[in-house]
């Protein structure tokens, strides 16, 4: 296994179409990074460039101890699992997965061996004789993991693997490709827009926009300490309440809704600011304490409620736990831990943080 | 997706295939049937009698030996010109493929001879390689190569070869191309990555994904040297020297104008039809077998 290192990676497409400016990053070895955006900001042109499919502008991209810059796809001892798995449709799942050992001339029996074994471990054995066509999508993407699998290679590469897939098949392969990455021991770097994927696979997350790297964190920490407003607004589910705010008083911000504290040991700010809260993070309370509140509608998600309404002049989402109290059209008050107050620099977008 | 129409009687959907069945019949049975008819008829030298003879005229046919030499002749042209026109076409086809500066301009140019009718190549080829006019022609004597397709039977048949080569490369290019187009460029790639170069996903992946598309062209590209090339061959040769560029189907057009035996050019006639009808059949059984992955 080996790490993954990118140093000022550019790719600037014909057309002067600028899809990754100045990325640098490190996936440690045995790592699962997960490269997350909305799409078109660049993710799957930096994981082609890793793969060597896409030349890179400028920068370099070192494979273990190897500047790979210049080395064809099949010398970089790299495996892709694509989105439409871009299996070969005319060759049975058995071929399919010994293609690349053939070409390196491994020996028959060997091949047979590591197809068995990959094939079992994927659970696929009774499918080897047949053709992709006749699989379903979920046993399609096993074919493609278990062509990657054989190769034994040092890196995994994986683009978007699980969104052809219906919901419920996505979660139990979105396990298994973890489970698989344990137990091989491999390094993976897998790009993906859905940040519930990037947070249940990952232990390092790059969050990308507009082809530049937002932040690079474990998922709690990107989700906790979000680096920009961009991320902020990007993870987490329903999304960050944002509005203006102006700091009145040390460790005070003046919202729409009213007077919020915030922990002023973390941020330093000054002036006019942006305030995120996620909706997870606010309280209704029963006493006068509080910024007046009334839900003008109610989603019932069954484990929690969302309750939507207005903070002062700014629309926000609030959510609850459930319970049998009635909120619609119901004056509350909503208190703010201070903790759980995000402030970003009203035109930079950059947290604030200390 | 609902496709089927509903009629309310069965008289409107027969109605409406009316036209069709019309057109169908006046230009495809009625002459056909004509052309069965007129194979079992015998008329004398003089035109001034014709009598029913049944299959004389086929025996006739199956007993001279110039016949087979025809469909020897037919068969070398077809293999040579199927040959060449699809290996070339897909070897251009490739090159295309790769998104390589100027591409527009390079199809658009391989496409151009597509648009020209077969007399007029047949004439375009003969500017070039007659031997007392061509460019050409001129050239390669200047080399010491001797040439001369107006004597010699196997220069003959190798200009007429170039001539519906040329004149083919771009139907077959068009349907490489997007056959090379559909192949997803994953697939290629999970081959790059594999291990597998340039050449080998070629022979490996691309061909067989293209397979498809290659017997279809076959089937085409014969027929083609079959039938499309008569203006080729009336332009540039008629058939000579001494009948090495004939083929069946200007042996047909040979015999019924020329030779003024219609009997035996109609029964030449239904035997290239049939012939047709089994390469159609063939090709329609292998599609409905093993269609496109
Ligand atoms: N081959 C290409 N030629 C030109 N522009 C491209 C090409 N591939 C991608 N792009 C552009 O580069 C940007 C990033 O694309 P991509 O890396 O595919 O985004 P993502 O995978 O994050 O959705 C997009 O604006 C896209 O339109
Ligand atoms: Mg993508």
């Amino acid at each position: 296994m080996a790490s993954v290192e990118l140093t000022n990676i550019k790719k600037v497409y014909p057309g002067n179409v600028e899809a990754v400016r100045d990325v640098s990053l490190t996936v440690p070895n045995g790592s699962f990074t997960v490269l997350l955006g909305p799409s078109g900001c660049g993710k799957s042109t930096l994981l082609r460039m890793i793969a060597g499919l896409e030349t890179i502008t400028s920068g370099t991209c070192k494979i273990g101890e190897r500047v790979v810059n210049e080395i064809e796809p099949a010398e970089r001892d790299i495996a892709m699992v694509f989105q439409n798995y871009a299996l070969y449709p005319h060759m049975s799942v058995y071929d399919n997965m010994a293609y690349g050992l053939k070409n390196r001339g491994t020996p028959k029996s060997e091949i047979e061996k590591r197809v068995r074994e990959a094939a079992a471990l994927l659970a696929i054995e009774d499918y080897l004789t047949r053709k992709p066509r006749a699989l379903s999508g979920g046993q399609r993407q096993r074919v493609a993991m278990g062509r990657a699998i054989v190769r034994e290679p040092q890196v995994f590469l994986f683009d978007e693997p699980l969104s052809n897939l219906d919901a419920k098949l996505r979660v139990t392969m979105r396990l298994e490709i973890k489970r698989l990455h344990n137990r091989l021991n491999a390094t993976s770097i897998f790009v993906t827009h859905d940040q519930v994927e990037a947070m249940t696979l990952a232990d390092q997350v790059v969050v990308m926009n507009a082809g530049k790297i937002e932040q690079i964190g474990a998922p709690g920490e990107v989700y906790k300490h979000p680096a920009s407003r961009f991320v902020a607004s990007f993870i987490g589910a329903p999304a960050m309440n944002l509005m203006p705010g102006r700091i009145a008083e040390a460790g005070s911000v003046e919202t729409p809704g009213g007077k919020l504290p915030f922990d002023a040991k973390r941020f330093s700010a000054s002036g006019e600011v942006e305030v995120g809260i996620r909706p997870e993070d606010i309280r209704t309370a029963d006493g006068a304490n509080g910024v007046p509140f009334k839900a003008e509608l109610v989603e019932e998600l069954g484990a929690t409620r969302l309750l939507h309404g207005n903070f002062g002049t700014t629309p926000i989402i609030v959510a609850i736990p459930a319970s049998g109290t009635q909120y619609e059209s119901k004056e509350v008050r909503l208190t703010v831990d201070p903790a759980a107050v995000h402030l970003f620099d009203r035109t930079t977008g950059r947290s604030l943080a200390r | 997706m609902q496709k089927r129409a509903i009629f309310g009687g069965k008289t409107l959907p027969y109605l409406l295939l009316l036209p069709q069945l019309f057109v169908v019949g006046v230009f495809f049975y009625w002459p056909a049937s004509q052309a069965v008819w007129q194979s079992f008829l015998l008329e004398d030298a003089f035109g001034l009698n014709t009598s029913f003879v049944w299959f004389e005229n086929y025996k006739e046919l199956f007993a001279d030996a110039g016949y087979y030499r025809t469909m020897l002749t037919t068969g070398v042209f077809a293999i040579m010109v199927a040959g060449l026109s699809l290996s070339l076409a897909l070897l251009l086809a490739v090159q295309a493929d790769k998104s390589i500066h100027g591409a527009g301009v390079y199809k658009t140019l391989l496409i151009w001879p597509y648009a020209v009718a077969p007399a007029v190549a047949g004439v375009l080829w003969i500017f070039m390689f007659q031997p007392s006019l061509g460019v050409i022609a001129h050239a390669m004597r200047n080399f010491g190569i001797d040439w001369n397709p107006l004597l010699n039977g196997n220069d003959a048949l190798l200009l007429v070869v170039m001539a519906s080569t040329w004149k083919q490369i771009s139907y077959n290019f068009l349907f490489f191309l997007a056959g090379l187009q559909s192949i997803p460029r994953a697939v290629i790639e999970a081959a790059a990555i594999d291990g597998a170069s340039r050449t080998r996903r070629f022979w490996t992946i691309i061909l067989p994904l293209l397979s498809p598309t290659v017997f279809f062209l076959v089937v085409v590209n014969i027929v083609y040297v079959f039938f499309d090339t008569f203006g080729i061959i009336d332009a540039m040769t008629q058939g000579g020297p001494s009948k090495a560029t004939e083929t069946l189907v200007y042996k047909v057009f040979f015999d019924g104008r020329l030779g003024g035996n219609l009997g035996s050019s109609a029964a030449q006639s239904v035997i290239l039809m049939v012939m047709v009808v089994a390469l159609t059949a063939v090709q329609f059984r292998f599609i409905e077998r093993k269609v496109a992955y």
